[in-house]
């Protein structure tokens, strides 16, 4: 399938400013949840658990340093599609019949 | 009122046979209604008392298999496999081959009848015939692709059972009895643990774990959707009966979760990511079973019944897409949400709720997990499940709906999904949310009374920290996270290259063995050994003639030619009459001179 060129305007998501406003309401979400923190009592239930946004810093850390491992990983893990060899392109029977004419 | 006795596997696999039957929009109803005349019946089976269910003999002389035991635990499965079924196959109506109807209708009967199973030869009766029933699920795609990954497929399971037929013949050996009971961790021996490695294969626990993303990925739409939620949860359900409170799965539960994440960020096919996907989820299961207790039991099972619904949800919605476009690589897709709505709206919702975001059946069963950890005091499980949560997030909760529906504009414009997806998704999403507000019908499937408030202040902001942030990091490394046009090799490389390694290592040995032998003996040995008997004995008479020969006067050439002459003769054994005469009674006399006395 071809870009559509009738298609008048990009959609909402790419249009100008969407992107910055986007980042707006992450950066408030995050300072929200963090704010929020001091109006909750929490339990703690173990020794590193108890300093003051301990759960922001944790889903921080957890997340950045699953993608460098995935990064580094993907150096030796990540192959070409064909690299346990090429099979024909099939046509399952389970897809769209019509999806061909869009095209 | 009374519903007969009759095990739900039994409906389930028997009305398969009827599919072939049926045409159109009838073999489409029934299809649907079957299972949800299965959700029924087992909703309103009375409990049984141990042994005393719906019984076979199958065997003279050996004991009545019990198809039916009917307890809080195998109900929960029950309900939830049933449901997920009526949901799977009102999402399936496009499906016009009866061939994968019936062998789904089976699978999804076999995993019933694992369920409800009595005693441990049913267990495995019903274990084996999932495994062959869910190849034919794979194969129905009917494409090499497919055909390759479920003959891989195929061998994994097999493998996996005869570990576990090994285990329980093992077992029931020691103990005397077929009960599928529960083993003590300390006195454990070589039968449960080999019970228990099969049942881990079917886990998809690493590192016998990449049968999954191998194959689900290769059956069909609705293929990958029925085959996501069936395998791995018998085997959780088996693990919960039969191996609660065993430590080691708490660690395997572990490695499970962030072997999941870790994968699916580096893979390209949505359905791949989804796939690796459910390892991290099952992980999580595992975990909880390996803690044991009241508590960890009841999470194992919320979470494997939370974890259907939203699965099968985020399932769909790859579906959908797949079936508008044909197209499932993160590289091709993108740009969707201009033409796909209602797709998008539905399958974020399932990535919502996998992702425990707060009012989402996730929340109610996910945060459970983590607190029953903390309960035990058990920090690395507790700080590698929270790692875990936040993970799910970034891969399954936003990964796949950004790099589908957002990223770049692929130009794809295919229409919005047919009604009968959306009704199949829109009815899930509306579980997904619904256990989120209200999780009381959840909590009183759960096989112990449920103690627990998920709707804290502090658990909210606690969770919605842990969430928004790995969202931060997701859109702060997107440059790291682009796609790329690649597989991710897996423990399946083991075989998939050992095996032609191995075919390869043999005819080299093996081939290079007899190509040795056939230089050395057939060819070497034996045509000096012939060259040997035919001209050695021509040399010995030319050289015994040559003194004749120097008698007779021969000289130089002529002597040369004489000896040929013999040399030759006596390769074609054609000498005149006389020489040869001469010949015999020279040696009559040489035998009369040795053996005269």
């Amino acid at each position: 399938m071809k870009p559509d060129p009738t298609t008048p305007s990009p959609g909402w998501f790419d249009r100008p400013g969407t992107h910055k406003t986007l980042w707006r309401f992450l950066y408030l979400a995050c300072g929200i949840s963090v704010v929020a923190e001091c109006y909750v009592h929490r339990e703690q239930h173990f020794s590193i658990d108890g300093f003051f946004g301990f759960y922001a810093v944790l889903g921080f850390i957890a997340c950045a340093v699953s993608i460098l491992v995935a990064k580094v990983l993907g150096y030796i893990l990540k192959k070409p599609e064909n690299y346990y060899g090429d099979l024909p392109e099939e046509e399952p029977a389970d897809l769209d019949p019509a999806r061909h004419d869009r095209a | 009122m009374t519903v007969p006795d009759l095990p739900p596997s039994l409906l389930l696999s028997a009305g398969a046979f009827l599919v072939p039957l049926l045409r159109g929009t009838a073999r489409n109803v029934y299809l649907v209604l079957l299972p949800l005349a299965a959700l029924g019946l087992v909703a309103l089976l009375p409990e049984t008392t141990p042994g005393a269910g719906f019984s076979v003999q199958l065997l003279g002389g050996f004991e009545k298999l019990q198809m039916l035991r009917v307890d809080k635990l195998s109900r929960a499965f029950g309900i939830i496999f049933t449901l997920n079924a009526a949901a799977a196959f009102l999402f399936a109506f496009h499906v016009k081959k009866a061939a994968q109807h019936t062998a789904a209708l089976v699978y999804i009967g076999s995993a019933l009848g694992v369920v409800f199973s009595g005693d441990l030869i049913t267990f495995y009766l019903f274990w084996e015939m999932m495994a062959i029933a869910s190849a034919f699920i794979i194969l129905s795609r009917d494409t090499e692709r497919a055909r390759r990954s479920a003959f891989r497929y195929f061998l994994v399971h097999v493998f996996g059972g005869l570990l576990l037929l090994a285990g329980i013949a093992m077992t029931i050996t020691r103990t005397g009895s077929t009960a599928f009971a529960a083993y003590d961790w300390h006195s454990a021996d070589a039968g449960t643990w080999l019970m228990l490695l099969g049942i881990l294969v079917n886990a998809a626990a690493p590192p016998v774990s990449a049968w999954l993303s191998d194959s689900y990925p290769e059956a069909s739409v609705t293929g990958g959707l029925i085959l996501s939620a069936y395998t791995t949860k018998t085997s959780v359900y088996a693990l919960l009966r039969g191996f609660e409170h065993w430590e080691p799965l708490i660690w395997i539960g572990c490695a499970m979760t962030i072997y999941g994440i870790i994968f699916a960020l580096l893979e390209n096919d949505m359905r791949r990511i989804l796939a690796y996907s459910i390892i991290n989820q099952v992980g999580f299961m595992v975990c909880a079973a390996g803690i044991g207790g009241a508590m960890a039991v009841n999470v194992s099972v919320a979470q494997a019944f939370g974890h259907i619904i939203y699965k099968s949800l985020l399932w769909m919605s790859a579906g959908a897409v797949l079936y508008r476009t044909g197209l499932s690589k993160c590289t091709d897709l993108g740009g969707l949400y201009r033409t796909m709505p209602m797709t998008l709206i539905l399958g974020t919702i399932g990535a919502m709720a996998i992702s425990a975001v707060p009012l989402t059946s996730g929340f109610t069963s996910k945060t459970m997990i983590v607190a029953a950890a903390e309960h035990r005091h058990l920090l690395w499980p507790w700080l590698i499940l929270e790692i875990a949560s936040a993970g799910v997030f970034l891969h399954a909760g936003i990964k796949f709906p950004y790099f589908v529906f957002f990223a770049k504009d692929s130009g794809l414009r295919p229409p919005e999904a047919p009604r009968t997806m959306l009704a199949a998704m829109g009815v899930l999403a509306f579980l997904c949310i619904y256990l989120g507000i209200h999780p009381e019908p959840l909590y009183h499937l759960l096989p112990y009374p449920v103690e627990y408030q998920a709707y804290t202040a502090a658990k909210l902001v606690t969770q919605s920290q842990l969430l928004i942030f790995s969202a931060l990091v997701f859109f702060l490394f997107l440059k790291l996270l682009k796609r790329t046009p690649t597989i991710v090799l897996d423990t399946d490389w083991f075989y998939r290259k050992g095996a032609p390694l191995l075919t390869r290592a043999l005819d080299s040995t093996l081939n290079g063995i007899n190509r040795l032998a056939y230089r050395t003996l057939a060819q070497g040995l034996t045509s000096k050994l012939s060259a040997f008997f035919s001209d050695g004995p021509a040399r010995l008479v030319g050289a015994l003639a040559t003194p004749l020969l120097l008698l007779r006067g021969l000289r130089g050439e002529a002597l040369e030619a004489g000896r040929a002459d013999l040399q030759q003769r006596s390769r074609n054994s054609a000498f005149p009459i006389g020489f040869l005469a001469c010949i015999a009674v020279l040696m009559l006399a040489a035998l009369v001179l040795v053996f005269h006395k």
